[in-house]
């Protein structure tokens, strides 16, 4: 009934994939689907060979931005509300559940991140032609973990500002560009300073002298938007290449 | 810390009755489908003694480890030890990985890792530490790190037995091509389903940690980088910030965006492989395994107060103290080689000769380094590398070379430290110019 109606047939073009035909049409068909190519290699899609590790990469992705999305309506990240938000999803929201999905997602993802490394290596897949995908892979892994460290400081408890401290305080020692790196006396004009700490990479990267309401607004920028839309892009990009470079690699 | 061992008996029975249904599949599996009778009996022995533990477990008694042994790991643990002993296992597992890929093998292995583990859940220190809401999903990466290294090796043993036969890898053997739908989209479908179904079990039995509110005066000991950063903190034992934080973190994402670019091999294209690309295979089992991810273990769980390492048994005092008197190269060679004080320009003399006098007395580091880092590449180059240098040309060979001194820079200040208490080679404050 439902399958006859116009309204079904205006989203899917076609009868169930229960035939050869139809099975290729769905995946030409359907905006998701379309992302795959129509057949594969048996060998390439075996759990043994990928473990799917770059398929549940993706999926994590995903759940976090949607758990993240969700607890954006709960969060405000201001020194007087951030913790206490947080508290309020532990002890208050009955949402509160999203907090620990989205962190322990995180978690995962940067497990899982490197275990797909680790098999596209053990594979040799970064070899030609796939050198290319394997440099946006690289960029997605520091992007990964960037992620997790901005999202770090959200909840603003001690754990939270002492790991971004000890983090962050490294940036303070960048060369040239640290108050505290070598070479930091170069840039100085007659006689003045530039590089400060109240100007150096460390500056940049906090907003402040040390980790405060300014820091927590642009970790929050950068974990919320930033981020997630450079992996976004890039991901989209490594996903086409995938396809681009003959699919999932397999013997020549 | 005292008494938490009744907390967790629950769960460790559970822990035990999970360890025992795995085993109890095994032997099912074995007499069922291998006709194996006399390993299923061994296995259904295992089973017997697993459930034994998990009464006791959930008789809040579970089993743990003598005390003598407890205090034994605790005072062999040190970072001579430590680094030197993964070291050792990582090449053993490599020199041995015919027999330990082989299913009984790994089977047994897994068992006993994971029986020590509860065995050492029991102390209490030890949980305290595992038991961590944030370290609990790296005891996850270590266990799925065995296994998929397990997984690998296997599958690359299988194919190297059958490449030095001059058949093709297995992976050739599926070359037919299959429909994405159902054969990939199904797939896909059951592990996102397992995959949200495992993260709600996780998200529900475990608690996201919440600390007190952030306090910029009150600075927690140890403090912590997020535990994929530790690699990194455990370096600035070893370097300045500049080096642990900066330039050897870009070193790590320029040394692997350049594998593809370095590694001129073309077998090993899309199968897994080990005897057909050693050299690469090997250099990057140890950065990733020994320098990457055993730092972070090494940081995550036996970094205690004041950055001390503790044993996985023992009680993380503040208090201790470890006598720490590292000695600068250039102290060495001046103070205790030559007798003299350190160089130093006489008070108002200019920048040029505040510099001279800093090379003059940093001289010998600053050879060292040159000869390290300039010297040594081409001298590789005419030696052992020589076939590299030919297939590679200039450019190529030189990047590779400095990476990899750079990554061998550390695992020798380690050793330098560990040896002779060496704490910088090239020593200039003034400059905040330490290496
Ligand atoms: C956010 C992180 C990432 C996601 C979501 C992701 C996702 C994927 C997916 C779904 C595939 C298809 C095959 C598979 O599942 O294994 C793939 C392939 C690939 N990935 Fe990633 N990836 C990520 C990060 C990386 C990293 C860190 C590297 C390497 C440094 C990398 C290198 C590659 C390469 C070279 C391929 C092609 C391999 C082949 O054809 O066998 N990716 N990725």
């Amino acid at each position: 009934m439902i399958r006859e109606s116009q309204v079904w047939k205006s989203i899917f073009r076609h009868p169930m994939p229960q035939d050869r035909r139809n099975r290729i049409v769905v995946m030409l068909t359907n905006f998701f689907l379309h992302l795959h190519p129509v057949s594969v290699k048996k060998q390439g899609i075996a759990l043994s060979y990928t473990w799917c590790m770059g398929g549940v990469t993706f999926f994590l992705f995903l759940v976090e931005t949607v758990t993240g999305v969700l607890l954006m309506f709960y969060y405000r990240p201001t020194l007087e509300w951030a913790y206490n938000d947080i508290l309020s999803l532990r002890d208050v929201t009955s949402l509160g559940i999203l907090r620990e999905l989205h962190r322990w997602g995180a978690h995962a993802m940067v497990i899982t991140v490197w275990l797909h490394m680790y098999r596209v290596f053990l594979t040799g897949s970064y070899k030609p032609p796939r050198e290319f995908n394997w440099v946006v892979g690289v960029i997605l892994l520091l992007l990964t973990l960037l992620l997790s460290f901005t999202g770090y400081l959200l909840p603003w408890d001690q754990l939270a500002i002492w790991a971004i401290t000890v983090g962050s305080n490294m940036a303070r020692a960048t060369p040239v560009l640290g108050h505290e790196g070598p070479g930091q006396q170069l840039l100085n004009l007659q006689g003045i300073d530039m590089i400060t700490n109240a100007s150096d990479a460390r500056f940049a990267l906090l907003g402040e002298r040390f980790v405060g309401e300014g820091t927590l607004n642009r970790f929050y920028i950068l974990h919320c938007i930033a981020i997630p839309l450079a992996v976004s892009l890039l991901l989209a990009i490594h996903f086409w290449r995938v396809r681009k470079d003959g699919g999932i690699s397999g013997p020549l | 810390m005292h008494g938490s061992s009744t907390d967790i008996s629950g769960f460790l029975g559970g822990y035990y009755l999970f360890l025992a249904a795995m085993n109890a599949v095994m032997a099912f599996h074995v007499w069922h489908n291998r006709h194996r009778v006399g390993e299923a009996i061994f296995w259904i022995v295992v089973f017997f003694g697993l459930m034994a533990a998990a009464a006791s477990s959930l008789g809040h008694s579970p089993p743990g480890l003598p005390e003598g042994l407890r205090n034994a790991v605790n005072y062999a643990t040190g970072p001579v030890i430590y680094s030197v002993g993964t070291t050792a296992l990582l090449v053993l597992a490599f020199v041995l990985r015919k027999f330990l890929v082989q299913p009984r093998v790994a089977w047994i292995l897994l068992n006993v890792s994971l029986v020590l583990m509860g065995l050492s859940m029991v102390d209490p220190n030890f949980a305290a530490i595992v038991t961590k809401p944030d370290n609990v999903p790296i005891v996850g990466l270590v266990f799925l790190l065995g296994f998929f290294t397990w997984l690998a090796t296997a599958q690359a043993v299988k194919n190297d037995e059958r490449l030095k036969q001059g058949l093709e890898p297995l992976e050739k053997l599926d070359n037919e091509k299959v429909l994405v739908w159902p054969d990939l989209v199904y797939t896909e479908l059951i592990c996102m389903v397992a995959l949200t179904a495992f993260l709600l079990i996780w998200a529900i039995s475990l608690q996201a940690p919440l600390e007190e509110p952030a306090s910029r005066v009150k600075t927690p000991n140890p403090s912590k980088a997020p535990w994929y950063f530790l690699g990194l903190q455990e370096m600035l034992v070893y370097y300045d910030p500049w080096m642990a934080g900066v330039v050897l973190p870009s070193l790590v994402l320029v040394g692997l965006a350049a594998i593809p670019f370095l590694d001129f091999n073309k077998k090993g294209n899309g199968y897994y492989t080990i005897d057909e690309r050693k050299f690469s295979y090997l250099i990057f089992q140890f950065g990733f395994l020994e320098m990457w991810v055993t730092l972070i273990i090494l940081g995550t769980f036996f970094r205690g107060p004041n950055w001390n390492i503790f044993g996985p048994f023992e009680f993380w005092d503040p208090h201790k103290v470890l006598a720490l008197n590292n000695v600068d190269l250039s102290q060495y060679f001046w103070i205790y080689g030559m007798g003299e004080a350190l160089p130093k320009a006489p008070p108002g003399s200019s920048l040029v000769w505040e510099i001279l006098y800093i090379l003059k007395r940093e001289w010998l580091g600053i050879a060292l380094l040159i000869g390290y880092f300039v010297a040594l590449p081409p001298l590789m180059a005419v030696t052992v590398f020589r076939s590299f240098f030919v297939k590679m040309g200039f450019v190529r060979f030189m990047l590779m070379a400095n990476l990899l001194l750079f990554m061998a820079a550390l695992p020798l200040k380690m050793v330098l430290r560990w040896v002779w208490n060496l704490k910088y080679i090239v020593s200039i404050p003034e400059y905040f110019l330490n290496f």
